[in-house]
This record gives structure tokens, C-alpha cells and sequence, in this order.
């Protein structure tokens, strides 16, 4: 008798609880930033692409579920040909992300990925390359890199000195 | 043998090595940039510190670099002292200050000796807080990248390219903290050696510029054992692919062939495997003469009913196929009907040589045993443009005398610098006679440049003069005689003397002179070696395999009606007159040809079969040794695409000569052709057969860290597809396997753990620099006759005499150009000169032309209109066209011919 009248207690006292349930998907929860889900490709301050094509990710995958071909434009800037990733196998580590060294391979928080057919899941350059900068603004690894490419020469980069002059004899 | 003690352990190790080499060769890891080992110690780098203690009771000892140690018996060292580590990880730091943060744009991340040494020394963090020196880059031509600022200052390019590669336009300029590699203004490095500063740099300030354009790191590339196809010298190569192309050419170490070196012909000649020009599918020409692809099924009806209805079927085999595809073409074809691929003169050159290799009493020289020459007589053969890494170990050969003689001021043979600079420019012994001046004349003691006539008399004088009995020359003029006293004499002191001769100069004399300077050497000095070049990849397995020469094939063809041509893998028009090429193509009613590559005697086939590459093949290729190395396919063959000794075999089957296909697998026709010619009976030893496993497993062409298996055909079929069946060796197209070390003839790629870079090599030998683990791969197949009779060749020909408004035309050869399928590289077209003729000043005058001045001379009943060129080192009297070029039609045979100035 006693524990029917602590049950109509608790079920009163519940009504003036916060609702944990979410009336998905016509309300969406709210995921944080570092959540890992869909994998995008993302551009640096600049606008370029920020995927150098070094192949690390595709290495660093345990499931083996990128692959890419690197290339290059006519003044040296490296980047993919063709970059896919097979999401139908991919486990969403995040081992891309942690091994990628130009902030370019990002896991974002959007998990919505159901599909039909699985060939839907395999997702090419044009399905993964966004126009913004992802989690990580402001960083743009050729700024720091040696390499000359277009718009910046040897020596204009934020760690270098201007290029050694091979003719002056002044020490 | 000395012991010495690592960390109080004893250790046996060879007399005479540094602490370095000694203990990277009992297994332990020490870092190094500066040391190579074929090139040896200048104590640059300070990286190898290790400590030395007096004695056991010594606990304090002292840092020395164990690189410029020698390892005296006794010697008590420690790699792990505390302060040795400290050491090593502070040098590295320095050398780390400039390097730029470029791994993920470099080429060689992955596999670069810096990073792994980097990671070994500890230090993973910079702690430096200024800016970077920069460098400008050059442009070094169209095989090699160049990023200065990656430079560490290991000085190893300059003293390879310099010191061992004898290039000149290579340089280190400026000065204290911006020292820089490289040449005095940008343009093509001249030496042909420059592609292996890839693999010499520890980093990557050179890189591989055709890998550039279709870049894929090491761990992705699939990658087996292979041979060179673009010269007889045989290197092992490891060739790499991706995504169903070949991406790159890697040397692959064998001591007794290229030990750490490749050619850049070898290097960067690989660009035709995935050549616009390959042949894919069955093409038949209907009844209007056009091509049309065909199934395979259909193709092997049509070439089946020809072959069954023809009476007559002649094959035409191919020095660049492999031993087993020629094998098969002669069993389809039987033995009186077998051809060789090459023209009257190359296969008497050829049989000449094989016959002096097997008969005469003297073995013929190992790449290996070139290097370690103390003497050299170069007979009628351009050494740097027909075998190029064979010049590379001459040029090492000429520093072997000078090093003997300096003995008494007890310099250490791996002390490099101190050996170079005891020695200074002396060279030793190196006699050139060749028809016009090569690369290798600056280093050579005399070279003496005539018609090959001339270079066979001088040469049968030598023999003369080493041993009364061979055949006297005579009408000797005095200077040639003083020559070949000065050879002799040298030839005849030396400890172990080498003679080069070949087949390129087109004289069987010259060959003959060679033949009996050899002999009458070994009579006096039983380490005589003698190196006969060979001019393709498998010339000497075919002209073991014995037939006739192309050019009686036409007789034959004509001699009886309804007769099927079957041509494997060449191209008739290389080797023969365009009237005969025509006159055989078009006398026979159908020609079949099998072959990798369109060319002219494919657009004249009734039939044509797609044949593997050396990419996509497994076969055996007989080097100008007489070595015989297997190769193994790196990719899966794409389409119908399948190896020649297949198709043959299914041709077999569809002519009805057999029930079904006679092989199945590789193994089965290696039986075959063994129990048909036991001279080749060491083949089936070249490698493992394909039912070999280490622990059960087979040994993986992927790596074990092989990227995007589940992503790479997902765009097709998200269901990954079966790994292809390779029944034809024991590796596998996968990137399961064995992951250790497999015997040394089946070594995909040089990897160990802590080595990600080629330096990794020194895991898989059995001492660094020595021998592979289980003996360097190949069999050698002729060893001389045990008896040792010495029959001369007698037949002295008359001395060289000009005929007035003629010019003896010979033939000569350019290292990028006059190879068939390399030509198809764009950087090896893009090095190849345009056609000329070059003659004398004086005959120039005669023909009253200037340079570049057009003449027209009839080269194999062809017009040629060619630019002259003047050059004094050609004799007067001759002319020289370099063959192989793209609008030279001339099999290379010397012929007295009119220059007409047009």
C-alpha cells in the first residue's frame, strides 16, 4: 500500500522535471563541436584547399576506407587529384583527423548519414570539400611550410628568412 | 677476426671495418648521414657518436665517432651510454634547426633517412625559437627535384656525384652557414648517375621528379622484385605501382650486379609500361586492313585456324622477351623454324661472344668483380651510353691501384677523405679504344680513338705481347705499338685485369682481339676476367637458346609457300632494312605478333596479342654475365593483357598442336624448357618456385601499412574484390603475408623496423655492403671450361685504310635514345639528342660542310638527311650515326658509304 502511494508520489514529482527525450527529427540534439561524425574537408583563411595530398590520413585509417591521388599545380601546391572515402566502412575514429597534419580532414558533428544504397556512402572530393575552415580557423599550412608555391616565394614564409644570397662573400 | 665489445658483450667482426659498419652489421642501430656504405666515412655528420673506454676498468671513456674508429681487436665501446645518447640527440638538433616543416609536401616522407633517424636519436620536439634559412632551388632537368632547404649538410650528393659518379657540373657553393648543393646555374645535370642522388640524399632535397607527377608514398605502393630491361647489365630493380600504373623505378641491392646504383635510362626509362602506345586487347585486321579488337576467345579461334591451315610457321624470337616466352615460341614454332630476333651480323656477334664465354678458359666479369679491377682494357665498346652502370664500377676500378700503392701511409680503405686526398687525381690504369671519345676518356689513362679494325690489331698486338704464342701483328705502326706496349705492360702487372669488349661496334674482330687479350692474361694471372657487353636485356639467353638469324627467315619464308610469321615482342624494322622488314612482313600470308607496345611491325600484323611488360610478367632474363635473374610481376595484368609464353601456350592448344595449354603455370614451362636444354638447368634455381611459403604464408607485394584497400574501387563496387591469384611465384598481391625477411631473390621492397628508408638495406645483408642474406640472387649459367684450352683467333684484319669520297659509317650510341622502350619516358625523349653523322674536321673539309651542314647518306637502302657534326676524337675516314634514334633506320653493321652534301 505504502509503495503504490511512493509510485503516484514519484510519477507526480516527474512532472515538473526537464524532458530528456527529444522529439527527433522534428527537434535535433544538440551535439558538440569535437562530436565525430561526418567527415568533411575543409579550406584555409585563404580560400585554398587545406588537404595536402601527404596520404596520412589514408594511412592512419584502421579500417582503410580513404584513399587518394596526390598532384600538384603548375608553381609546386600540392593537393588531391581524387580524394574518397568509403563511409560504409568508416568507424569514425578519428584517427584522420588527429593524424592530419594541415587541420584539412575534420569530423564534424552530423551523424544523419542513412542510406539506401550503400554506393551512396562512398563520398568523393566535391562530397566532402566544404568552403569554410571547420573547427580550426586561421591556420594555413603553407604559411609555415618551406615550400614555395603560388603567391608566396621562397623566404615569405612566417618561419623563414629571406633566401640565402650564393654570391656575397659578407659573412 | 677481431672482437670487439658493444656494452661489455663480445662480438666477432671482419678485420678492417669501422666501429660503424661493424656494428650496423651485427644488427645494432646506430644513426648516420654522412656514411654510405659503398662510399665510406669522412666523419661529417657527428651523428654515429659512440663511446670508446680504454679497458674494462676504464667507466669513464670517451665520444668518438665510430664511423672514423677503426674496430681494433678488443675495442670496448657503448651505443647506450647516457652521454653518447645526449650526444647524438643534441647533433641531431643542430642539423634539425633549419630543416623546414615540410614532411607532408615532401616526397621522401615516409621513407626518409632524417625522419628515421630523428625518431632514433629522440629528438621529437624543437625547441628553437628563430626563423629558417631559405634557400633558392634550380632546375635540374626532367628528373630530379631540387629543395635546398631540407639540405642537412651531409655533403653525401657531392661526393657521390663528384667523387664516385665522376660528374663535373655538380657543385658545393657558398660558404659557412650557407652552404648549398648544387650547379653553378640552373640547366640538366650531365651525369647519367644523377637519378640515384634520390636515393644517396638523406632527405629530400632531390627527389624523383617523374614519381612527382603521380606521387604516392612508399607504403602504398605495391612493389616485387624485378630486373631492368633497358641494357644487358641486368640491375635488380624494385619497381613500384599504384592504382594500376607503375609509379616509380627503385634500385633493389645486389652485390654481385648493381650493388646500391641504377642508370637513369633504368631509373626513369619505366614510363613506357603505362604508355598511350600499350597494346590491350587482341587486334585483328579485317578484310579492309583496318584493326579491330577482339575478344580473346575470338582471336585464339582465328590465329588457331591460320596457324593449323598454314604449312609452314616461322617464329621470330626477341632479346628483350623473357627466356620463358622465347622458350614457348620455340616450342610452337619447333626448333629448325625458330629465328632470332636480330640481324646476320648481331647474331654472329653474339654466338662469337657466348662462345668465348663458354669455351674459353676465362670467367666473365661480375659487376661486382668490374669495381674491383686494378686494371682495364676497353675494347670497341662506348661503355657510358651501352651499359652505364658498368662504367660507374670502371670508374671505380681506376681508383684501385692508386689506393694499393699508398699503402704505406696505413690509411684506413674506408677513411675516404683521407684516401682521396693521399691519391689526389691519380687514376689507375683504364685503356680506352674506342671508334669515337666517350664520357669515360678523362678518366682514362690512354684513349685511343680509331676505326674497328685499328682497335683489333691494337688489340691482338696486346695479346701478343702478353703471351709470344698468340698470333703476331704485323705491319704494327710504331705509335700503336708503343700503346700496346704501355697495355701490356699494365695489364700484365695488375692483380686482377679486366677486359671489356661487346657486339656494339659491330666487328667480330674486335671481340676476338678481346678474347685473346684475356686468354693470353689468364695464362699469366688466373683472376683475369673478361665483361662482354650485350646490347638487350635477355641477348644472352637467346643467343644461349641457339636459332637463326632474322634475315635467313626470309629465304626460308620465300623457299615455301602458305607461311604464318609469329613475331614475339620486337620490332622488325630495329633490326632489319625496310626492304627486308617489308619484304618479310608482306612475303609471309599472315603474320601474328605478340607484343607490349605499338609499333611498325604491329600496324603490319594480321594479328596482334596485348604481351605483358616486365611489370606485369614473370620470366628470366640471361644477363651479359650469363647470370640468370628471375623478375616478377608488380601489377596484375590489366584486361586481356597476359604474358607471351601464356598466349603461346593457349595458341598451342588452339592450333590444335596440343589438347589444351601445355602451361599453367610459370613453374611448368621452367620444367620444360629445363628438360629441353639442360644448359639452363640453374633457372629453375633463380628463384623460389611458386608453391614456396615462409611460415606458411606468402611473401606480400603491398606493405603492411598499404592504405584505401576498402576506398580505392569503391567508386566502382562498394564490395572489395578479390585479391588477383598469382600462380606463377610465391608472392602475392596483397597485404597479407610473411613481414619478414624473405630469401634475397624474392625481397619486395627494403624495409625494417626503425628503417623506413633505402638505408634499411643494411638489415638484409649479411655483412653492410656484402652479400645478401642466402647469397645475392641469380645463378650464373657459363663458368669457363676447367681444362682451360687456349685456341687463338688468328684472323687479323688488315689496318684501316681511308677510301677516298667514302666514310666508314659506324655505329654510335646515346644512353637516353638509342634504347627502344625507355625513348617512350618523356624525360628520356625529352634528354635525347636529334639524328646526326659525325665526322672528322678533315673530312668535313672535304665534303666541304660546316656544323650542322645536312648530308644525305643511304643507311640501309634508306635516304638519311642528317646535320653534321664536327668532331675531332672521331678518326678520319669514319662517320658515326648514333642508333636507335627516332628517324635512324640502320641496323648498326659498319658500311662504307657516300656522304652527298645536300
Amino acid at each position: 500500500m505504502l509503495s503504490l502511494i511512493r509510485t503516484v508520489w514519484l510519477v507526480l514529482l516527474h512532472m515538473f522535471h526537464r524532458r530528456v527525450t527529444i522529439q527527433y527529427p522534428e527537434h535535433k540534439a544538440p551535439l558538440p563541436p569535437r562530436w565525430r561524425g561526418r567527415i568533411i574537408l575543409s579550406r584555409d583563411p585563404d580560400g585554398g584547399e587545406r588537404c595536402v595530398a601527404c596520404y596520412l590520413c589514408a594511412i592512419a585509417c584502421p579500417v582503410d576506407c580513404i584513399a587518394l591521388q596526390a598532384t600538384q599545380d603548375e608553381h609546386g601546391r600540392r593537393y588531391p587529384e581524387w580524394f574518397r572515402i568509403n563511409f560504409s566502412r568508416c568507424i569514425f575514429c578519428g584517427f584522420c583527423e588527429e593524424a592530419c597534419p594541415t587541420y584539412a580532414i575534420q569530423l564534424t558533428p552530423d551523424f544523419e548519414m542513412s542510406e539506401y544504397h550503400r554506393e551512396n556512402l562512398v563520398y568523393e572530393k566535391e562530397d566532402l570539400l566544404i568552403s569554410g575552415q571547420g573547427k580550426y580557423h586561421g591556420y594555413n599550412f603553407y604559411r609555415v611550410a618551406g615550400l614555395a608555391i603560388g603567391g608566396k616565394d621562397k623566404g615569405q614564409g612566417e618561419e623563414d628568412r629571406p633566401p640565402v644570397d650564393l654570391r656575397t662573400l659578407l659573412p | 677476426m677481431p672482437t670487439i665489445y658493444v656494452e661489455g658483450q663480445p662480438y666477432e667482426v671482419s678485420p678492417g671495418l669501422n666501429l660503424l659498419h661493424a656494428c650496423l652489421s651485427l644488427g645494432f642501430n646506430i644513426p648516420y648521414f654522412c656514411w654510405h656504405p659503398a662510399m665510406h666515412s669522412v666523419g661529417a655528420c657527428r651523428q654515429c657518436a659512440v663511446k670508446l673506454f680504454k679497458d674494462e676498468n676504464d667507466t669513464k671513456g670517451k665520444i668518438v665517432m665510430s664511423c672514423m674508429t677503426l674496430a681494433r681487436d678488443g675495442t670496448r665501446i657503448s651505443i647506450a651510454d647516457p652521454q653518447a645518447v645526449w650526444f647524438r640527440k643534441v647533433a641531431i638538433e643542430w642539423l634539425m634547426l633549419n630543416h623546414p616543416h615540410d614532411c607532408p609536401v615532401c616526397d621522401e616522407g615516409g621513407e626518409c633517412h632524417l625522419q628515421d633517424m630523428t625518431e632514433m636519436c629522440g629528438h621529437v620536439y624543437r625547441r628553437t625559437r628563430f626563423k629558417k634559412r631559405t634557400y633558392r632551388n634550380q632546375y635540374l632537368g626532367p628528373f630530379l627535384t631540387h629543395e635546398m632547404n631540407r639540405c642537412i649538410q651531409c655533403y653525401r650528393c657531392v661526393r657521390f656525384y663528384r667523387g664516385y659518379a665522376g660528374g663535373r657540373d655538380f657543385h658545393t657553393l657558398a660558404w659557412h652557414n650557407s652552404v648549398y648543393f648544387g650547379r653553378h646555374q640552373d640547366g640538366v645535370l650531365q651525369s647519367k648517375f644523377s637519378g640515384n642522388l634520390v636515393e644517396v640524399c638523406p632527405t629530400g632535397v632531390f627527389d624523383d621528379k617523374t614519381l612527382a607527377r603521380h606521387y604516392v608514398r612508399k607504403w602504398d605502393l605495391q612493389t616485387a622484385p624485378s630486373i631492368c630491361v633497358h641494357c644487358a647489365l641486368g640491375c635488380n630493380t624494385i619497381p613500384g605501382a599504384r592504382y594500376g600504373t607503375l609509379r616509380r623505378i627503385r634500385n633493389r641491392y645486389n652485390g654481385d650486379v648493381n650493388s646500391y646504383w641504377l642508370c637513369d635510362r633504368g631509373r626513369y626509362g619505366y614510363e613506357f609500361v603505362n604508355s598511350p602506345q600499350r597494346i590491350r586487347r587482341p587486334l585483328l585486321r579485317n578484310g579492309d586492313g583496318r584493326p579491330t579488337l577482339a575478344a580473346k576467345e575470338t582471336a585464339l579461334t582465328q590465329i588457331g585456324g591460320v596457324l593449323r591451315e598454314s604449312r609452314h610457321v616461322i617464329g621470330i624470337g626477341s632479346a628483350r622477351a623473357s627466356l620463358e616466352s622465347n622458350f614457348a615460341l620455340r616450342c610452337l614454332v619447333g626448333p629448325e623454324n625458330f629465328y632470332l630476333g636480330t640481324c646476320r651480323a648481331e647474331v654472329q656477334l653474339l654466338s662469337a661472344a657466348i662462345d668465348v664465354l663458354r669455351n674459353g678458359p676465362v670467367p666473365s666479369a661480375s659487376l661486382h668483380e668490374a669495381a674491383w679491377a686494378d686494371a682495364v682494357f676497353v675494347l670497341g665498346e662506348d661503355v657510358p651510353n651501352v651499359a652505364p652502370v658498368l662504367e660507374l664500377a670502371l670508374r671505380q676500378s681506376t681508383l684501385r691501384k692508386p689506393s694499393d700503392t699508398i699503402q704505406d701511409l696505413h690509411i684506413e680503405p674506408w677513411n675516404d677523405a683521407a684516401l682521396r686526398e693521399a691519391i689526389q687525381t691519380e687514376k689507375g690504369p683504364l685503356f680506352l679504344a674506342t671508334t669515337y671519345s666517350t664520357d669515360l676518356d678523362a678518366s682514362a689513362t690512354q684513349a685511343y680513338h680509331a676505326a674497328p679494325q685499328d682497335i683489333a690489331r691494337l688489340g691482338f698486338a696486346v695479346a701478343n705481347l702478353l703471351d709470344a704464342n698468340a698470333p703476331s701483328v704485323p705491319g704494327l705502326l710504331a705509335p700503336i705499338a708503343a700503346l700496346a706496349r704501355q697495355i701490356a705492360g699494365q695489364l700484365a702487372e695488375a692483380r686482377r685485369p679486366l677486359v671489356v669488349a661487346g657486339v656494339h661496334c659491330g666487328m667480330g674482330a674486335v671481340l676476338q682481339a678481346a678474347a685473346n687479350v684475356a686468354y693470353a692474361l689468364q695464362r699469366k694471372n688466373e683472376n683475369t676476367r673478361i665483361c662482354l657487353a650485350a646490347p638487350w636485356c635477355n641477348s644472352l639467353g637467346l643467343g644461349m637458346m641457339g636459332g637463326k638469324c632474322v634475315d635467313s627467315a626470309i629465304d626460308a619464308l620465300r623457299a615455301r609457300g602458305s607461311t604464318t610469321l609469329v613475331v614475339l615482342e620486337s620490332d622488325l624494322y630495329r633490326h632489319l632494312d625496310v626492304a627486308e622488314a617489308n619484304n618479310l612482313l608482306n612475303t609471309a600470308n599472315h603474320v601474328v605478333v605478340l607484343d607490349s607496345l605499338r609499333h611498325k611491325t604491329t600496324d603490319k600484323a594480321d594479328f596482334v596479342l596485348p604481351a605483358g611488360t616486365f611489370a606485369e610478367s614473370t620470366g628470366t632474363f640471361v644477363n651479359n654475365e650469363g647470370r640468370a635473374q628471375r623478375f616478377f610481376a608488380v601489377l596484375p595484368p590489366a584486361g586481356e593483357v597476359q604474358e607471351s609464353w601464356r598466349w603461346i601456350g593457349e595458341l598451342l592448344a588452339a592450333s590444335g598442336q596440343r589438347s589444351s595449354a601445355p602451361w599453367q603455370t610459370f613453374d611448368e614451362i621452367v620444367e620444360d624448357l629445363v628438360r629441353a636444354m639442360p644448359a639452363f638447368a640453374p633457372v629453375a634455381r633463380a628463384a623460389p618456385s611458386a608453391d614456396f611459403r615462409m611460415a606458411g604464408q606468402r611473401i606480400p607485394r603491398q606493405s603492411h601499412r598499404y592504405s584505401g584497400r576498402t576506398a580505392i574501387h569503391a567508386a566502382v563496387n562498394v564490395h572489395e574484390p578479390q585479391p588477383p591469384a598469382d600462380p606463377d611465384s610465391p608472392l602475392a598481391f596483397s597485404m597479407e603475408g610473411y613481414l619478414n625477411q624473405p630469401p634475397s631473390s624474392l625481397i619486395p621492397r627494403f624495409w625494417a623496423p626503425q628503417w623506413n628508408s633505402v638505408q634499411a638495406v643494411n638489415k638484409f645483408q649479411e655483412e653492410v655492403a656484402g652479400v645478401l642474406r642466402g647469397g645475392n640472387p641469380g645463378k650464373r649459367l657459363i663458368e669457363p671450361q676447367a681444362d682451360g684450352q687456349v685456341e687463338y683467333f688468328t684472323e687479323i684484319p688488315e689496318a684501316f685504310e681511308r677510301r677516298e669520297g667514302y666514310l666508314l659509317v659506324v655505329p654510335g650510341y646515346h644512353v637516353f635514345g638509342s634504347e627502344e622502350l625507355s625513348i617512350l619516358s618523356s624525360g628520356v625523349a625529352e634528354l635525347a639528342p636529334m639524328p646526326y653523322i659525325a665526322v672528322n674536321p678533315e673530312d668535313a673539309g672535304k665534303l666541304i660542310v660546316r656544323e650542322n651542314g645536312l648530308v644525305d647518306v643511304a643507311l640501309s637502302t634508306t635516304s638519311h638527311y642528317l646535320p653534321v657534326r664536327i668532331a675531332p676524337a672521331v678518326p678520319p675516314g669514319l662517320a658515326v650515326v648514333p642508333m636507335g634514334l627516332p628517324g635512324i633506320q640502320w641496323n648498326g653493321q659498319p658500311v662504307w658509304k657516300k656522304l652527298l652534301r645536300t
